[in-house]
């Protein structure tokens, strides 16, 4: 469904992501994971259309991307950021924030929608009139999970979606998200530096370092930590690690 | 030398006074801290950091703080003068917090601000403080000092930052360090490596650590005592490495709430939250 070939992103002098490439299959969800400044950001950017210095080829259903992105785009692929308090607008109800899409894409039906979609993401009715100040973490989170996937999207792409959040909430979250990925047959692309995270989401997962992909392994190689690349082992060896104290 | 441990905290109460009603953030907590390093855990809004920011009077002019006793060494922190106070914050307890980001000066190289915290607090001469900056940076374990030490806060990595912000804490060689989320905006790996640093740091110089975080496992991998604390209250505390014998519900929830990469759970546990762990505790 997603295919990403040499995928190359420079900044100025900058050389942020060198030659990356893979491909997502239809219902499928694959992770990216390394450390800050390994690129998996700026991938899942460009895939977004939110960078647009990139050489190589993206491809979604077969049809090569273009840099600037049409609006059937964004109804097709929706992005859900780190930090919910900076990924929503602060002036906006909640209402506002679900409308807009809607109202992007010229789909009607706005008031239903909007409930559903606070239904679906375990927001009370309540929350639909009041501004992301007055919400907790964990809600405003759902909040922007509704917000992509009101419009009904088939590809959803999350980076770092629980890293801002407590454990607690995170745990929440991350059900929330393998219910509506079951439910809507979602084809999803998750950045996370969290082995746990990842390996809990995602069928295979892409170790990036230094803007390259330096393994490419499945769930059962990643648990098992049957890695051959030094960097994998070390985040493997790192997770285990912290992990020794949890019964 | 006496026997009393460094920080004796008794029945704290924080509150926070609004237009629309009092928030209880603290209810009750006490603690006693000696050389050793104690975790507090919780979520946000659980009145951790509020805990921490007490014990140096920190707190906004508004809030209401009390307790039975409140104590660093011989200073009563609840009725110290501010004269006192300025005595002890800096010099005899170091503050690090989050995000080096938003708590470095992004218009002063980090060498000058650590050079500013040492001449804060003793009488030292320009040179002299450079020097003893970049052996800071050093102890640190910071490869090229001399480009750090020069270097603004935007032009360093996070990891960096936050070891220029341990280097500024330690520069007056404080006897209690309260380490507030020191590393949650960091990748893993660069956290271990900067809670080993403060491990360290702390261990060598015999001093106390106060280690606020949510990060429940990641706290009992350096400290020595985990407190867990829920609504502005301690729910258990014990030693770190009994955490899988925890007992109360509030830490079994935290702990199994967490996704593992050994073990498949098609769904994690959530946290339900008995409104018993909200009652006062004795």
């Amino acid at each position: 469904m997603i295919e990403i070939e040499k995928l190359d992103i420079r900044f100025g002098a900058t050389h942020a992501v060198r030659g990356v490439s893979f491909q997502v299959s239809l219902g499928e969800t694959f992770g990216l994971v390394g450390e800050s400044g390994s690129g998996k950001s700026t991938v899942l950017r460009a895939m977004a259309g939110l960078v647009q210095e990139w050489t190589g080829r993206i491809a979604v259903n077969g049809r090569p991307l273009a840099r600037r992105r049409d609006r059937a785009f964004f109804r097709m692929v929706q992005m859900v950021f780190q930090d919910p308090y900076g990924s929503l607008h602060p002036r906006q109800t909640v209402d506002r924030i679900l409308s807009e899409p809607l109202a992007v894409h010229g789909i009607g039906n706005a008031d239903a929608r909007i409930l559903r979609a606070l239904e679906e993401v375990a927001l009370p009715r309540a929350a639909r009139f009041r501004y992301p100040h007055q919400l907790s973490g964990g809600q405003r989170q759902r909040v922007a999970i509704a917000r992509a996937l009101i419009a009904a999207p088939s590809i959803l792409l999350l980076d770092e979606p629980t890293s801002a959040l407590d454990v607690s909430v995170q745990a929440e979250v991350l059900n929330l998200l393998s219910d509506l990925r079951a439910a809507r047959g979602l084809t999803c692309i998750l950045v996370s530096h969290n082995l746990a995270v990842v390996a809990h989401l995602c069928g295979r997962v892409a170790v990036m370092q230094g803007g390259r992909i330096v393994e490419e392994l499945d769930e059962a190689a990643l648990r098992a930590g049957r890695a051959a690349h030094p960097h994998t082992r070390d985040l493997i060896r790192l997770s285990h690690d912290l992990e020794g104290m949890t019964p | 030398m006496s026997t009393a441990p460094l920080v004796e905290v008794k029945n704290l109460r924080v509150d926070f006074p609004s237009a629309t009603g009092v928030t209880h953030a603290v209810r009750g907590v006490s603690f006693s801290l000696g050389k050793e390093k104690l975790g507090i855990v919780g979520e946000s809004g659980s009145g951790k950091s509020v805990t921490g920011r007490a014990l140096m009077r920190l707190l906004p002019a508004s809030t209401k703080a009390q307790a039975d006793v409140l104590r660093f060494g011989e200073t009563d922190i609840l009725h110290a003068s501010e004269r006192q106070m300025r005595a002890l914050r800096g010099r005899r307890i170091g503050l690090i917090l989050q995000d080096p980001k938003y708590s470095l000066n992004p218009v002063m190289t980090a060498g000058a601000q650590i050079a500013e915290a040492l001449r804060a607090h003793r009488r030292i001469g320009r040179r002299e403080a450079r020097e003893a900056s970049l052996d800071l940076l050093e102890g640190v374990k910071i490869r090229d000092p001399r480009r750090v030490h020069d270097a603004y806060p935007h032009e360093l990595s996070g990891g960096m930052g936050q070891r220029v912000m341990i280097a500024m804490m330690l520069a007056p060689n404080p006897e209690l360090l309260i380490a507030d989320e020191p590393t949650s905006a960091l990748d893993a790996s660069v956290q271990a490596e900067i809670l080993r640093l403060i491990e360290e740091l702390v261990d060598t110089r015999g001093m106390a650590l106060m280690l606020i975080s949510h990060d429940l496992p990641l706290v009992s991998h350096f400290c020595d005592r985990v407190a867990v604390m829920y609504a502005g209250q301690v729910m258990e505390e014990l030693p770190a490495a009994e955490l899988h014998k925890a007992t109360h519900g509030y830490t079994r929830g935290l702990l199994e709430c967490l996704p593992s990469l050994t073990e498949r759970r098609p769904r994690l546990p959530t946290l339900n939250r008995d409104p018993a762990w909200l009652a006062p505790r004795p």
